[in-house]
């Protein structure tokens, strides 16, 4: 396999990684920090993407897309943490299930009732084109803007969470909560800041990827999996261990629906090899997962120790 | 005996009342059960078929072939299961006279037996599969449109006319994806250098993409209907992958509706189809000027399989009088065909699939800031039918 080929497969990974790092880095705290299952994440990233692409429809403008949606979204998200999932922390896992389940349907029929099916976003006319990285290496300039931004955004979350004082009451909060409360953190507070960033990052996300995919109503389910199979394999409620493990299920995916299919038809008679290929591509991550867990019960970097 | 004799009495009676209706000259009505794709991501196909349908039906002042229509539509919701209980209840409670609008083949086979084993109708305006072609095949089943391989089977022989050697291929991992490569192998001349298969559904295809760069086919063969190739078009042009090579389509990866959603990546793409709005024909210039007087917007290839659907039900309503009862005379009719199609002349074959010519289309500007397909003149395949044909076992 030629080496460019392996490069722009790498950046493949790198940038799909990156993405699903920034949903995972929401849900992992949620998840690590409130010990709450919320599987309304990707509701999250849904309406980050309509709000995203109904401003960039009314405005013009990718970064005020971008923005808006950021902010919109956060707040919609503190609004819906301090009403509707507080109460639901005392209660066991089935019941948040059950309830941010039924969240799913009602943000689905919402959006569809206020935005419509789907909404048109495309990249900036600017960002329509390849670039020539190097010679021979020709890669979709805005995969580019995205692995910047996914960079960006990565390196700013690892300040906050390790060099910040909010930083160190988010990962107290998640190596053992009721301490952390017993030492006066303000909990409540805390918990309702960290669901507004991690719905920010939702929005990043929906945003940046709506061109790439599609806006639409239901976008949020397929990814929400991926998202849990990527706090599982890095250890919940660790950032880095969202980050390493997104990164880890990009790389995966990437090269299992390309390598693995050309491996196959190197080995095995073309019958056999169009029809398993593609069903080993589509369960490699799972694949990946089990064994991650074999070996690491916890995930790779468990917050818990 | 008494008990006996008033039950074969009771027999009887009913036997008169069921055989009545046959005893009537004509029907007064005809009633038409129109179940299709109506909501979801996949709705802009069946609302197209359903809105250019009942626009026939307007332009016919109401009627079908004479009678007044009455038109029973449906949503099957994407699923299977719904559609059998939606063909159910038209036919057993609403005693539809004929059965359309389903969009999906693997939808219309679970639905079909209930019109076929209750001899009824199916007039299909889209799905036609590969077995209701061949072994399948059945005298209550017309295929309107195009059998599921034959913009295949066109694509491949344009890419052989335009002297393209080597070919990569791509499609979901499902039956028709795999169908409709190898209808497209069958009349390819050259090499087929990759062929990758994807998740249906997927929505990213970067390493793909990666992958047939690598590859440097000639022409890029891809079949990836609805969401996932409106995509997958506006991801081949930002990869920059255009100017090394050629995106072949079949036409429904083209279709307007799918150009609407694309935008300006789509201008000089290639597609194979048996239809294009600019069709000079003067049905179809009627057709195009008057869906786009109503709607609003230019009709896709769905559409003008919806409204032909409704001219041939009604061609056949007229041919046969009004005498719906008569189920050798309909089918008759409907073979016979006797309405202006606008794609132009067309037959039904003996297996009631049509024989007809393909084109080439290309995607260029409609002169109002939009875009739209344009056809060469000259067909790329001529009377053309399908591979299946001399598998099917049916009296003429």
């Amino acid at each position: 396999m030629p080496s460019v080929l392996v490069l722009e497969q790498a950046l493949n990974g790198l940038q799909f990684g990156l993405m699903l790092f920034l949903l995972a880095a929401g849900l992992t705290l949620v998840f690590g920090v409130m010990d709450m299952i919320n599987l309304a994440h990707g509701s999250l990233y849904m309406i980050g993407a309509f709000l995203g692409a109904a401003i960039v429809g009314a405005t013009g403008s990718f970064v005020l897309g971008v923005a808006g949606a950021v902010v919109g979204t956060g707040l919609f998200g503190m609004v819906l943490e301090s009403t509707l999932l507080r109460p639901l922390y005392a209660r066991d896992h089935l019941s948040q299930v059950l309830a941010t389940f039924a969240l799913i349907l009602i943000l689905n029929d919402g959006t569809r009732m206020i935005f419509g099916n789907d909404l048109p976003l495309s990249a900036p006319a600017a960002l329509a084109g390849p670039v020539e990285l190097i010679p021979g290496l020709y890669y979709p300039s805005y995969r580019l803007v995205i692995i910047g931004a996914g960079l960006v955004l990565a390196a700013l979350l690892y300040v906050l969470v390790a060099k910040t004082r909010m930083g160190a009451l988010v990962r107290a909060g998640a190596a053992n909560r009721e301490m952390a409360m017993a030492m006066g953190v303000d909990i409540r507070r805390l918990f309702t800041v960290v669901f507004g960033i991690g719905a920010g990052l939702c929005a990043v996300a929906g945003t940046l990827m709506g061109p790439l995919l599609a806006v639409q109503v239901g976008m949020g389910e397929n990814i929400l999996i991926l998202a849990f199979v990527v706090i599982v394999i890095g250890g919940i409620g660790s950032i880095r261990g969202a980050l390493v493990g997104a990164l880890l299920v990009g790389f995966v995916d990437t090269f299992g629906r390309t390598v693995m299919q050309q491996l196959f038809r190197e080995f095995f008679p073309p019958q056999i090899a169009s029809a398993a290929g593609p069903a080993v591509a589509s369960v490699a991550i799972y694949v990946f997962m089990a064994a991650v867990l074999a070996i690491k019960p916890q995930g790779l970097f468990p917050a818990r120790g | 005996m008494a008990k006996l004799l008033r039950s074969l009495a009771l027999a009887g009676a009913a036997a008169a009342v069921a055989a009545a209706p046959s005893l009537a000259a004509a029907a007064d009505k005809v009633k038409i059960g129109f179940v299709s794709t109506l909501s979801g991501p996949s709705a802009a196909i069946g609302t197209d078929i359903r809105d250019a349908f009942l626009l026939a039906v307007k332009l016919n002042g109401g009627k079908l072939g004479g009678l007044p229509a009455e038109v029973l539509v449906s949503d099957d919701q994407f699923k299977p299961d719904v559609a059998k209980q939606l063909f159910e209840k038209n036919i057993k409670r609403d005693k539809v006279d004929f059965m359309t609008g389903v969009v999906f083949s693997n939808i219309m086979l679970a639905a079909l037996p209930e019109a076929l084993d209750s001899n009824t109708f199916y007039i299909s305006p889209n799905a036609a599969p590969s077995p209701v072609a061949g072994k399948d095949c059945n005298p209550l089943f017309f295929a309107v449109a195009w059998p599921n391989d034959a913009y295949h089977e066109a694509a491949g022989q344009y890419a052989n006319q335009r002297n393209l050697k080597s070919v990569y291929l791509m499609a979901p991992n499902y039956q028709a994806g795999k169908d409709s490569l190898a209808g497209y192998k069958r009349t390819f001349k050259g090499k087929v250098i990759g062929e990758t298969y994807t998740k249906l559904g997927q929505l990213d295809y970067a390493a793909e993409l990666a992958q047939v760069r690598a590859a440097k086919p000639d022409v890029l063969y891809v079949f990836l209907p609805g969401g996932m190739g409106i995509n997958f078009v506006k991801q081949f042009v930002g990869a920059g992958l255009g100017k090394d090579m050629t995106l072949l389509l079949p036409g429904f990866g083209a279709s307007q509706d799918v150009i609407d959603a694309v935008g300006a990546a789509m201008t000089g793409i290639f597609n194979t189809a048996h239809w294009s709005p600019d069709f000079t024909n003067p049905a179809n210039q009627k057709f195009v000027a008057e869906f786009r007087k109503e709607y609003g917007r230019t009709p896709s290839l769905f559409a003008s399989q919806g409204y032909d659907t409704a001219n041939l039900i009604s061609a056949a309503v007229r041919d046969v009088k009004g005498r719906l009862e008569d189920h050798e005379a309909v089918r008759k009719a409907l073979k016979a065909a006797r309405f202006d199609s606008v794609r132009g002349a067309f037959k039904f074959n003996t297996n009631q699939y049509p024989i007809q010519n393909y084109y080439v289309r290309t995607v260029g500007s409609d002169g109002k800031g939009g875009l739209t397909n344009k056809s060469f003149s000259e067909p790329i395949l001529k009377d053309h039918g399908d591979a299946y044909v001399q598998d099917c076992k049916m009296k003429p």
